[in-house]
């Protein structure tokens, strides 16, 4: 089953996310811990959408789409027609500069790349599409 | 919304944290952390017993402070981690740079043997 979330651009949303996705995932997901890293990572990933491609614009919005057909795979894909931001691209700094720079972000995408499988972005209908996949064991 | 309280105790600062810190509640905790900072030099311990989730935008404002406190040759220290929240510790290998204990106790003892 496909389930889609339309979210408008605003850091208050990110419950309802959360919720959303908990929900969409329950029957597929059923590993507690498995679950809640997926609720985190896409946490993560829509944010750092709202932040760094949005400015927390509440007039823009993102589109979540949870795909739980293969009961092996969940696969995510988040459209958004703002400037995509590619996180394979992104150079996580190291955790010793975080301390040492009193730096606050940076781990989000730590925690992606960790939790999730694969992670690729590509376009369709002239929107940028993020593609992520956890597999279930 | 997390609620965060603020408590001094004898010669020790308590911040109690519920519900969930996110990209959006962050700045709630960071705010916190800074006044524990500014109105006293006592040790803090940091209480999660009823923090049910956290995200990066959270650890990233421990983090944030580890340096400070050194300076100030006072002690962080975070205690009574949800499995799911101290899960989330783990993902990032915070335990090196966090001083994180079981529960009170151990975070008072840490305190005294130090």
């Amino acid at each position: 089953m496909k389930r889609r979330h339309t979210i408008a651009c605003s850091l208050s949303n990110l419950k309802g996310v959360r919720d959303f996705i908990r929900e969409s995932i329950s029957e597929q997901v059923t590993n507690n811990i498995t679950s809640e890293d997926v609720v985190l990572a896409l946490d993560e990933m829509c944010s750092n959408l709202m932040i760094h491609a949005h400015q927390c614009n509440p007039d823009h919005t993102i589109e979540l789409m949870l795909d739980t057909t293969n009961p092996n795979c969940l696969v995510v894909e988040i459209t958004d027609d703002g400037n995509a931001f590619d996180i394979n691209a992104f150079r996580e700094p190291e955790l010793n500069n975080l301390v040492n720079e009193k730096r606050k972000g940076g781990l989000g995408i730590r925690l992606v790349k960790s939790i999730m499988d694969s992670i690729e972005y590509f376009e369709r209908n002239g929107a940028k599409v993020c593609r992520l996949t956890k597999k279930i064991q | 919304m997390p609620d965060i309280h603020h408590n001094q105790e004898n010669n020790l600062q308590v911040l109690t944290i519920s519900g969930e810190i996110d990209a959006s509640s962050s700045i709630d905790l960071d705010q916190a952390i800074a006044r524990c900072l500014t109105e006293s030099k006592n040790d803090l311990l940091i209480d999660c017993t009823a923090l049910n989730y956290i995200s990066s935008a959270g650890l990233g404002v421990f983090m944030s402070y580890v340096e400070e406190f050194k300076n100030r040759q006072s002690r962080m220290i975070i205690f009574g981690l949800n499995p799911r929240v101290a899960h989330t510790f783990s993902l990032l290998g915070l335990s090196d740079l966090l001083t994180v204990a079981e529960n009170r106790t151990e975070a008072e003892k840490i305190l005294n043997e130090a």
